[in-house]
């Protein structure tokens, strides 16, 4: 049995995603000319969904780790490579810092000045503070996507059973670093937009949602990846159903964090805190939010309650893109109402496109650079053993 | 083989009720090759016993569909309604309180009631449902008729044949499961 696949679908998929995404991002950074304060804004929209699909893939990589089983050995390669992509949307965070002044408003010296409650902030939300957390982040993250990596190549040449066991140990503090890390980075990033608002339980939030992201995209790259040999040889119904469960769980995990955050601050309905939801239920944001319940949880969770769908890579990996296109609008939810000017959402569509393209470019070159199966995994023959029809 | 095999020691001659035919195996992979081959070889009415859940087992004795989730997911809907209906019975019908300002109808505030009436009616649907469908609880049931049955909350792994199977022939059937490794067949009465 051949172990590696065939490059070449990937190497097309890749040109073209990097055609694509450059393309648009091109046509993105010339728009800048014409407004530069809302590139910058989505600029911030189309990097965070792609860059949170790699960091939930980090997640999911973690957690596979520390429980073992069939499912986390079949999607491990691809994880891996998500969590490769992370060195690059680093380095396109810069862009982020230097645009600051455009997307957060705690870099105004008159913002400080009119609001007390925002300068009374400034000890940690100042550019310089800002730069070196995220410098912290993008740390703690690369270094646990490195190790994991390293290791699990090192494993495939060598077959030492203690690159798993480094692997396992590593992933039990590298999931609490990883919370930690995300729930300050989602407030660096994202509460800060509204720098007078604050909710304790963002955080979570955005590692519920990165994780679901991170899910459903390697859901719909499973489907693709069992059209050919070898995964077509080892992943069975079996697998998608665990994956259909995990994203179940996921859904679930999401609505109850997004929905929590929700009736506490309705139920105080206090002033510092209510006009993220006035501005987030009225107009047109009031109808996408009713989309969004609807199609990012009630019709996920009542689809993902069948078995025979979970079993089903087709019909599973349709949930798994609707998922997926609901992380984009709900980010876009989440974020742009904080934006206070008029708004061209073409733009962070535009954003989440060209990102779109670069990333998975990125991740199509990376996933072609190794074995799709950890061939010397202590779980190989378990797995192998595992009747592709159950 | 077949030639030199040893006589069938259980000639049923006298015809007391039998409820059907158990085998006795000594490992989880043995158990399940003999359900998968006995359904194979046409028979329905069969049923394993083992000390511990054995994931193939219900496959291979032909045991694929289930009414628990229909039971669940309906007994999930019913909660999901209850619930709320009791919170608005209660909130806006019997007693209408004005809490905060807010409309006495309140759905987000009626959220985690009806949820978690959903979690308890779907609990225990399941574990209702699955009695039901059991036919639990069963005071009498013929297989503990069966020699070192005892066993199996133990090390032991069965497979019964039941008597009413169509295509139920005792001699056939005991041999059959001999020649499927059980290490001993034997009658099992009503």
């Amino acid at each position: 049995m051949s172990t590696s696949f065939n490059p070449q679908p990937a190497n097309t998929f890749r040109n073209r995603a990097f055609i694509a995404g450059g393309v648009l991002l091109l046509v993105l950074v010339a728009l800048a000319f014409l407004d530069s304060h809302q590139f910058f804004q989505a600029y911030l929209v189309g990097w965070t969904f792609w860059t949170g699909i790699a960091v939930g893939s980090l997640a999911l990589l973690m957690l596979q780790h520390m429980t073992g089983g069939g499912w986390g050995f079949v999607i491990r390669r691809v994880l891996e490579a998500s969590t490769r992509t992370l060195p690059i949307m680093a380095l396109l965070f810069i862009p982020i810092i230097l645009g600051a002044h455009s997307i957060y408003e705690w870099t105004h010296q008159e913002v400080l000045e009119q609001h007390p409650v925002v300068a009374f902030k400034t000890p940690y939300l100042n550019l310089t503070f800002f730069i070196v957390r995220a410098v912290v982040y993008f740390a703690v993250w690369i270094a646990l996507a490195f190790f994991l990596n390293r290791w699990s190549l090192a494993q495939d040449r060598t077959a030492d059973v203690r690159y798993t066991k480094n692997m396992r140990v590593l992933s039990g503090p590298g999931m609490i670093a990883l919370i930690f890390t995300i729930t300050f980075a989602s407030v660096d990033w994202y509460m800060s937009l509204e720098p007078e608002w604050y909710s304790t339980i963002y955080g979570f939030i955005f590692v519920a949602s990165w994780s679901l992201s991170a899910l459903a995209f390697v859901i719909a790259v499973m489907a693709w990846l069992i059209q050919e040999e070898p995964l077509s040889r080892v992943v069975a119904p079996l697998h998608f159903h665990d994956l259909g469960k995990l994203l179940l769980a996921l859904v679930m995990l999401w609505s109850y964090f997004a929905f929590s955050q929700y009736l506490i601050i309705w139920s105080g309905n206090l002033p510092e805190e209510i006009g993220y939801y006035l501005e987030r239920t009225h107009g047109l944001w009031g109808a996408v939010i009713i989309a969004i319940g609807i199609l990012h949880f009630a019709a996920p969770f009542l689809f993902l309650l069948s078995r025979e769908l979970k079993r089903n890579p087709r019909r599973l990996v349709m949930v798994a893109l609707l998922v997926l296109v609901m992380r984009m609008i709900d980010l876009l939810w989440m974020l742009v109402p904080a934006f206070h000017e008029h708004r061209w959402i073409w733009l962070d569509v535009i954003a989440l496109l060209g990102f779109g393209g670069l990333w998975l470019g990125l991740f199509a070159w990376q996933l072609a650079k190794r074995p799709l199966i950890p061939i010397n995994d202590p779980q190989f023959e378990s797995v192998m053993a595992t009747d592709v029809h159950r | 083989m077949a030639t030199t095999r040893p006589p069938l020691v259980h000639h049923r001659r006298h015809a007391t009720p039998l409820y059907g035919v158990i085998a006795e195996f000594e490992g989880p992979a043995d158990l399940v090759h003999a359900a998968r081959k006995t359904y194979e070889a046409g028979y329905r009415r069969i049923n394993g016993y083992s000390p511990y859940p054995i994931e193939e087992l219900s496959e291979a004795i032909g045991f694929t569909h289930t009414r628990l989730p229909l039971i669940v997911f309906i007994g999930g809907v019913v909660g999901a309604l209850a619930g709320y209906f009791m919170q608005y019975y209660i909130e806006v019908i019997d007693y209408p309180l004005n809490v905060g300002g807010k409309p006495y109808n309140s759905w987000p505030a009626f959220i985690p009631i009806t949820f978690e009436m959903t979690v308890l009616f779907a609990a225990f649907s399941a574990v209702l449902g699955m009695l039901v469908l059991n036919k639990l609880p069963q005071p009498y049931h013929p297989v503990f008729n069966a020699p070192n049955f005892a066993m199996a909350t133990r090390d032991r792994f069965f497979l019964a044949v039941e008597a009413n199977d169509p295509q139920f022939e005792h001699d056939r059937v005991v041999e059959l499961l001999k020649s499927l490794g059980a290490i001993e067949v034997n009658d099992v009465e009503v």
